[in-house]
């Protein structure tokens, strides 16, 4: 199980709005795959997939402020 | 470190965001650090992920008979027009190389105006919580970017020609009541949008630090 978790975008910006997930929930996606965009401001950023594998949980979905730090989903690897 | 620039003159939005997806490719790939594409949009409105249908006011039947094309797109920010009147200049640039803040690349954007604004005598300023540049109450520049393995796309455009204010009305620019302005109008003379593509470019190697690789 690795966790997709949100980075720090900027200094002093400690959150940001999910804008779009590029995968649905048990879709399969490859390592470095655009896997989930975020928005802050007037930028919009995009996550990739940390490893091979499932989505296995989406936590917060469009629409949804996330903190940095939060975890955003769960891709479950494929060995 | 150098950047490309890419001069597109006259194009269709859709054209010149395929030409900036491509030269993204080249960045990604590292081909490229960096690059600046530079152009003037034939009229358009552009939908950003935060934009609501309805801060566009008037129906797509009279956008078309005006020959105003509408995109959705991946940039941030809600809806904007760009039309013949503005330089819109997307910096694709690798932040890996810069700085990794998304803030930091925002205000910069706003520096290159500013700089530039100021080479005209013009005071350009922020205005605190929101991106772009204003003079006075009024608007003259619009910023919005995507950004993917830290490489930058989408950018800035700002309003040269007057007559092409007109069209800033069939939206609400950003979702707000916002005033726009245009170098032309507050200079009081005429400028050819293209005269100002050098100092553009300048001020985006000042802002940044870095050399236009075509500019000696």
């Amino acid at each position: 199980m690795t966790k997709v978790v949100l980075p720090e975008l900027a200094e002093g910006v400690d959150k940001a709005i999910v804008s779009y997930w590029y995968f649905k929930e048990g879709e399969k996606v490859n390592e470095k795959d655009d896997l989930v965009e975020i928005t802050t401001d007037k930028a919009t950023f995009n996550l990739p997939s940390p490893c091979l594998g499932t989505v296995a949980e989406i936590f917060f979905h469009a629409g949804d402020t996330v903190n940095v730090g939060e975890t955003l989903g769960i891709i479950e690897e494929i060995q | 470190m150098e950047f490309e620039i890419f001069d597109l003159g006259l194009v269709d939005f859709k054209e010149s965001l395929e030409f900036q997806k491509g030269v993204f490719g080249y960045v990604k790939s590292g081909s490229f650090k960096s690059a600046l594409v530079l152009c003037r949009h034939l009229p358009v409105i552009t939908l950003g992920r935060r934009a609501l249908m309805e801060n566009i006011r008037v129906s797509e039947a009279e956008l078309n008979s005006k020959g105003i094309q509408i995109y959705s797109i991946e940039r941030g920010g809600d809806v904007t027009y760009h039309g013949p009147g503005q330089i819109t200049a997307y910096p694709i640039f690798d932040l890996g190389r810069l700085k990794k803040d998304v803030h930091l690349f925002l205000r910069q954007l706003e520096q290159v105006v500013i700089d530039l604004l100021s080479d005209f005598g013009i005071k350009g300023i922020r205005c605190s919580g929101l991106t772009g540049v204003w003079v006075g109450k009024q608007k003259i520049a619009s910023i919005g970017i995507a950004i993917r393995s830290w490489i930058t796309f989408h950018g800035l455009s700002i309003n040269i020609k007057k007559d092409d204010l007109d069209n800033f009305r069939l939206i609400r620019p950003c979702g707000m009541d916002i005033e726009m302005t245009s170098l032309e109008t507050i200079l009081g003379r005429e400028i050819e949008a293209d005269t100002i593509k050098d100092i553009l470019i300048r001020r985006f190697e000042y802002a940044f630090n870095l050399k236009a690789s075509c500019l000696s």
